[in-house]
């Protein structure tokens, strides 16, 4: 059998594994391309200088002679609105994503042992969660009101701190580890937490580099409860913060408190997509960190089982 | 090891596994909080909320905050909006995931593979609002490319914000082209499961590609593909609500297209402050989308339990 595969890798390719293939690339590379050209026109356009940018709009292809860095100089000159967002965003989405994380995985252990007989019980206790929910008011309320979420960190952090869809992923990666793990650990004696720490977690990098990524996501690109329960300007979220930016006058005012600077000559709409750069750029780069476990990790199980 | 099929006591259960429950309690703890109290939450769509009184101690309003809401005659529309947007992107995104899926998964040479698969998960990695910046680069009428390229060719500059049915494109292009990417992972994951000597006997008994990826690929898909469809008809009544407010942008004129029921929801709470009718609102959703899942599992539970989600 074995020699029968390498046999039919080496093999040329027929004429329909041929069509297939130029129907993939053509089609791939099509959906490939228009999923990058809008970031390439954000990018040139926080390049272009302000007068080019008002005179033509914003440019489909790069040119020498509009080349600007000032929105970017801007940004630097008077960081301090920017580098607030940042320290927030990056707090947040550091905490948060350790603490959803490790949320994730512990519940998804305890709900993948076959020895423990209210599995089904509790996972549908999470599961029914996702089937039906109070809605936005209440959910609003008991923030505001009974926990204090405005302005506070709690309020960036905790609404996305459990995702029982994690939950769920980290349930069906752990239940394809092999059981004697645990039972010889037992055996040992050694407790449920250390084997889960020392035993299950070292086993688990796939999982947790695809629950991290999802984590980091979801903290990096919140706006939602920054837009809910945040008001001080100190606390903003860098998407918050790009949000605001874009509605044109709004944007005037803030860019003009926090630089002094007149504001016929702020260049606003290149900084609209400078600061989009700014905010996109460092979770991008994650990707290829955790790109070869992503396949591994991300395997959909059922909730029963 | 308790290996007997007899129920296991309670108390045997707490003191062999109390540790276990230990490791649960955080998150029943969250979802206790987060989740369950919320739902209780659900009363005040029948009471008149006053500041002092809270979510429990309100006077009662009977059915008048759904009154209201029938009387605002933009129930019916936003629920449509919802239900056919949401439609759209179950179908479509099943048809974009799993073709780009198994077009990847043929694909021989491995370079072009990874860097396309890389370039197609790039629109999954940003937020809404970036996604909002992008569409006020590409459509805004005097400075967006879209417009700039328009007029250049001899035509006619289009003014997106004043079109109230190209927003329906526009939407669904865009929640296509933000899920594709991760969306084709998960397909991926499922074919790379597969069993390979399958394939490999297929293709010595004379089987096409075309034959091998209608026989053997899909199908095998299959339960890939029950699971998100279910997962999206659960979400059937539920808009993306980052897609919809930083795209559209709270454009009145726009609304007829683009109101979904949570952008409206949004609108009563925040806006208008009106917690008893925006309630009311949320809980016609909550339940709506409850008997959908409901009788959807339902069924493909009756035809075959194994793709059930529960």
């Amino acid at each position: 059998m074995t020699n029968q595969v390498v046999i039919n890798k080496r093999r040329r390719l027929s004429k329909d594994e041929l069509a297939v293939n130029i129907v993939g690339v053509v089609l791939i590379g099509i959906f490939a391309l228009i999923c990058v050209i809008p970031f390439y026109l954000i990018i040139i356009a926080s390049f272009t200088s302000e007068t080019s940018l008002i005179r033509n709009g914003y440019p489909l292809l790069p040119s020498i002679e509009n080349f600007s860095l000032d929105s970017y100089k801007l940004s630097l000159k008077n960081p301090i609105a920017i580098l607030k967002a940042y320290g927030t965003t990056i707090g947040v989405t550091v905490v948060g994503t350790f603490l959803s994380v490790l949320l994730a995985t512990m519940t998804g252990y305890v709900l993948s042992r076959k020895d423990f007989p209210w599995r089904n019980k509790f996972a549908f206790f999470y599961f029914f969660t996702t089937l039906f929910n109070g809605g936005l008011v209440p959910w609003y309320l008991l923030c505001v009101r009974y926990l204090n979420f405005k302005n506070s960190f709690a309020g960036l952090i905790l609404p996305l701190m459990f995702s029982v869809w994690n939950m769920i992923i980290a349930k069906s990666f752990m239940s394809g580890l092999p059981m004697e793990i645990t039972e010889s650990a037992k055996i040992d004696g050694a407790n449920d937490l250390v084997i889960f720490a020392k035993l299950i977690i070292p086993l688990s990098k796939p999982l947790l580099a695809t629950l991290s990524l999802f984590s980091a996501l979801a903290y990096w690109n919140d706006w939602y409860n920054c837009m809910l329960y945040v008001t001080d300007e100190n606390k903003f979220t860098l998407q918050y913060y790009l949000q605001r930016l874009l509605g044109s006058a709004e944007a005037m005012r803030i860019v003009a408190e926090k630089s002094g600077i007149a504001l016929p000559s702020i260049p606003i709409e290149s900084m609209k997509m400078s600061m989009t750069v700014i905010a996109t750029g460092p979770i991008v780069l994650l990707y290829p960190f955790v790109q070869r476990y992503f396949v591994k990790g991300l395997t959909i199980g059922a909730v029963k089982g | 090891m308790e290996k007997s099929k007899t129920k296991t006591p309670f108390m045997k259960v707490i003191k062999r596994h109390w540790l276990l429950l230990l490791m649960l309690l955080p998150s029943l703890l969250y979802v206790i909080i987060f989740s369950y109290v919320p739902m209780t939450g659900i009363i005040l769509a029948f009471k008149k909320y006053q500041y002092a009184g809270g979510i429990y101690f309100s006077p009662w309003n009977g059915l008048n905050n759904f009154k209201a809401l029938l009387i605002s005659g933009k129930l019916g529309m936003v629920t449509r909006n919802t239900l056919l947007y949401n439609i759209a992107f179950i179908t479509l995104g099943v048809l974009f995931e799993m073709g780009s899926a198994i077009l990847l998964n043929e694909l021989f040479s491995k370079y072009f593979k990874k860097i396309t698969q890389s370039l197609m998960f790039l629109p999954y990695f940003i937020s809404w609002v970036v996604a909002g910046a992008i569409m006020y680069n590409i459509f805004n009428y005097e400075k967006g490319v879209f417009n700039h390229v328009l007029t250049s060719l001899g035509g006619n500059a289009f003014d997106l914000y004043n079109t109230p049915s190209a927003w329906i494109i526009v939407i669904i292009f865009l929640k296509i082209w933000k899920q594709t990417g991760y969306g084709s992972v998960v397909y991926l994951a499922a074919i790379t499961g597969l069993d390979q000597e399958m394939f490999e006997a297929a293709s010595i008994d004379g089987a096409s590609a075309w034959q091998k990826i209608r026989y053997l690929t899909i199908p095998s898909l299959m339960p890939t593909m029950m699971i998100l469809v279910l997962l999206g008809i659960g979400n059937i009544f539920r808009g993306d609500f980052g897609l919809f407010y930083q795209t559209v942008r709270s454009s009145a004129l726009l609304q007829p297209t683009t109101d979904v029921i949570d952008t409206y929801v949004f609108r009563l709470l925040i806006d208008n402050g009106d917690i008893g009718v925006s309630a009311a609102a949320s809980l016609y959703q909550s339940v709506l989308c409850f008997i959908t899942i409901m009788i959807s599992n339902g069924l493909v539970k009756k035809a075959n339990p194994d793709y059930a989600l529960y």
